[in-house]
């Protein structure tokens, strides 16, 4: 089986969140890069498991500058096969997923799979908007992963609960908890990710159909009032005349 | 014209009357649904401000692939400018799609209305940030962020129209579905209790769900929590887990680290309840205790008891 995995940039979890350029821009000072958790602990480990099992090849792509390589390499050394970047800002959601979907057209993957969104901008949209545009069927959320032939068979979470669903390939998964479990890269995989392909791949021209003009940081909460814990009727009384809430 | 997509397969949910509330703000709305929901349920949209309720019967929504090209074909026959869908599981699996198909901007999970300029907060940052989205397109799609306006009644029930529209054969076949009964969604809750590793095993959270029950709240877990197996994955709250902003949300022996703080700081109140009066929880908090759960649960629990008695 082909397949493709999205992967994303994402600044490292314990990242202090700052912007610059008159709060236009995510400050990248002092800020660790990591490959979007999502992206690799459930969409890269199940590709790779399948590949494991089944046989097939498996690609990573991303749309990035070349200060991506860093990540890239990363993604490598965990197992996939080869890597393509495509040589753009990711402007916002819909640019991204059609770069990759212009270049998965050419390519023709039997699976795509991505995180369920990455924790940065966490808009839930790319993997939903590649489906479209290549016109597969999309499964988002998706907690398990099988596949027999072309049939492959998909446990994902829905409101209030789980449910488990059968389509053919080629499709598109958004990969969430329960998919696969974090893998670690060792020596021997970080020594050949440095070998193995990454294929810079020009744009194409898209046009903007969002764009984040600013950005702000929550206001400062106010000094936590301790209570005693003796005392639970006060809390239960400041609940509900001060802050309303029950 | 404004579309309000609704997800009718539960039933019609509060996050539903926030989005026609949403809506209405916006301008005329009809609100579209598909599937088996009962008409009487259906006309309630309509005490939101929908002015009618559109459904095709035929379409169950198991295949997000047939419910775009339905949305689709509604949105161009009747001159929509903007779809409002719900940012739950459901909104944000069908969004993205739409907004492929009709070349539309999508505002990802939306906190407020646009602004005058027409921008429109957003989380980011898993809730460390904000950010204000704008949409160039002409046709605009905003998936609302449950809890994020309250729903506000100005009508009567309104009339539930059914429609038949021909979105291809279905390729996505479900064949199970589990839904736990009687539990509140977590993103949907307005009260949360939340508890951590400090409860020291899966036996001792009967004290939470006790409490859980008397607030009418939904539980919630930090992710060593989940991943130990102690309760299941999905109230995994945090950046890696589910994104949460109930009115209350009260932490039961949970340290407060960064990746959890991400996933619960849009929460209206904060309570904590810990041992180590060190713990960052606390500098999150709005309410703090220094103790052990093991007595304080117990005895917030008797006090809300109390509290609902009187
Ligand atoms: C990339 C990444 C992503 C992550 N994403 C998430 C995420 O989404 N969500 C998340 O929750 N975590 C996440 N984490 C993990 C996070 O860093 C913390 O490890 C985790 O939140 C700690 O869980 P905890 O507070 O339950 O446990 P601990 O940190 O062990 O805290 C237990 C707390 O209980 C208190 N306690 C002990 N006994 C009692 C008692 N009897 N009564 C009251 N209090 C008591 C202790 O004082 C302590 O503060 C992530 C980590 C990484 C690296």
């Amino acid at each position: 089986m082909k397949i493709l995995v999205c992967i994303s940039k994402a600044p490292d979890t314990t990242s202090k969140i700052a912007f610059s350029e008159e709060n236009t821009k995510f400050d990248e000072n002092g800020v660790q890069f990591i490959v979007n958790p999502y992206d690799e602990w459930y969409a890269l480990v199940r590709a790779l498991e399948i590949k494991e099992a089944g046989g097939g090849q498996v690609t990573i792509i991303t749309v990035g500058g070349a200060s991506d390589d860093a990540i890239i390499r990363k993604a490598l050394a965990i197992g996939a096969d080869e890597a393509v970047r495509i040589d753009a800002e990711a402007k916002d959601a819909y640019f991204t997923a059609i770069q990759i979907s212009s270049y998965a057209k050419e390519n023709h993957y039997d699976l795509i799979l991505t995180g369920k969104e990455t924790i940065n901008y966490n808009g839930s949209q790319v993997g939903g908007m590649i489906a479209a545009e290549l016109d597969v069927p999309f499964v988002s959320l998706a907690s398990k992963l099988e596949v027999n032939g072309s049939t492959l068979t998909v446990e994902r979470e829905i409101v209030g609960g789980l449910q488990v669903v059968e389509l053919n390939a080629p499709a598109v998964i958004s990969c969430a908890k329960g998919m696969a479990e974090q893998r670690i890269p060792n020596m021997r995989g970080i020594m050949a990710a440095r070998t193995k392909p990454l294929n810079v791949v020009d744009a194409i021209e898209i046009e903007n159909l969002t764009e984040f003009v600013s950005y702000s940081l929550p206001n400062a909460k106010s000094a936590v009032k301790m209570i005693d814990p003796e005392n639970m009727d006060e809390l239960v009384e400041l609940l509900h005349n001060e802050a309303k809430v029950i | 014209m404004i579309l309000v997509y609704i997800n009718s397969t539960n039933g019609i949910s509060k996050s539903s009357f926030e989005a026609i509330t949403y809506g209405k703000k916006l301008g005329d709305v009809i609100a579209l649904t598909n599937g088996g929901a009962l008409s009487e349920d259906l006309a309630s949209l309509g005490q939101y401000g929908a002015s009618k309720v559109l459904v095709d019967r035929a379409i169950d929504g198991g295949d997000q692939q047939q419910i775009t090209k339905m949305i689709s074909s509604v949105v161009e026959n009747n001159g929509v400018k903007t779809i409002v869908f719900s940012h739950d599981l459901f909104g944000k699996s069908v969004a993205p799609m739409l907004s492929v198909r009709l070349r539309a901007g999508l505002v990802s999970g939306a906190i407020s209305l646009p602004d005058a300029d027409g921008c429109i907060d957003v989380n980011v940052f898993s809730g460390k940030a904000l950010g204000k989205v704008r949409v160039n397109s002409e046709v605009k799609i905003i998936s609302l962020l449950p809890n994020s306006i309250q729903p506000e009644e100005n009508g009567g029930s309104c009339p539930v129209e059914e429609i038949s529209v021909d979105t291809g054969s279905v390729s996505i076949k479900v064949l199970s579905t589990k839904k736990p009964e009687g539990e509140i969604p977590l993103p949907e809750a307005e009260l949360v209790v939340s508890a951590g590793r400090g409860l020291k095993g899966p036996e001792n959270w009967g004290m939470v769900e006790d409490l859980a029950v008397s607030l009418g709240a939904a539980t919630a877990c930090s992710r060593p929590v989940a991943d130990i197996g102690w309760r299941p994955h999905h109230e995994h709250v945090g950046q890696t887990g589910v994104a949460i902003r109930p009115n209350l949300y009260i932490a039961i022996g949970i340290s407060g680290a960064i990746q959890h703080l991400a996933g619960v700081n849009g929460s209206k109140v904060i309570v904590v309840i810990n041992t180590d009066s060190e713990a960052p929880f606390f500098k999150a908090a709005d309410y703090g205790i220094i103790g052990d759960a093991f007595e304080v649960v117990p005895r917030l629990n008797e006090a809300v008891n109390k509290f609902k008695t009187s």
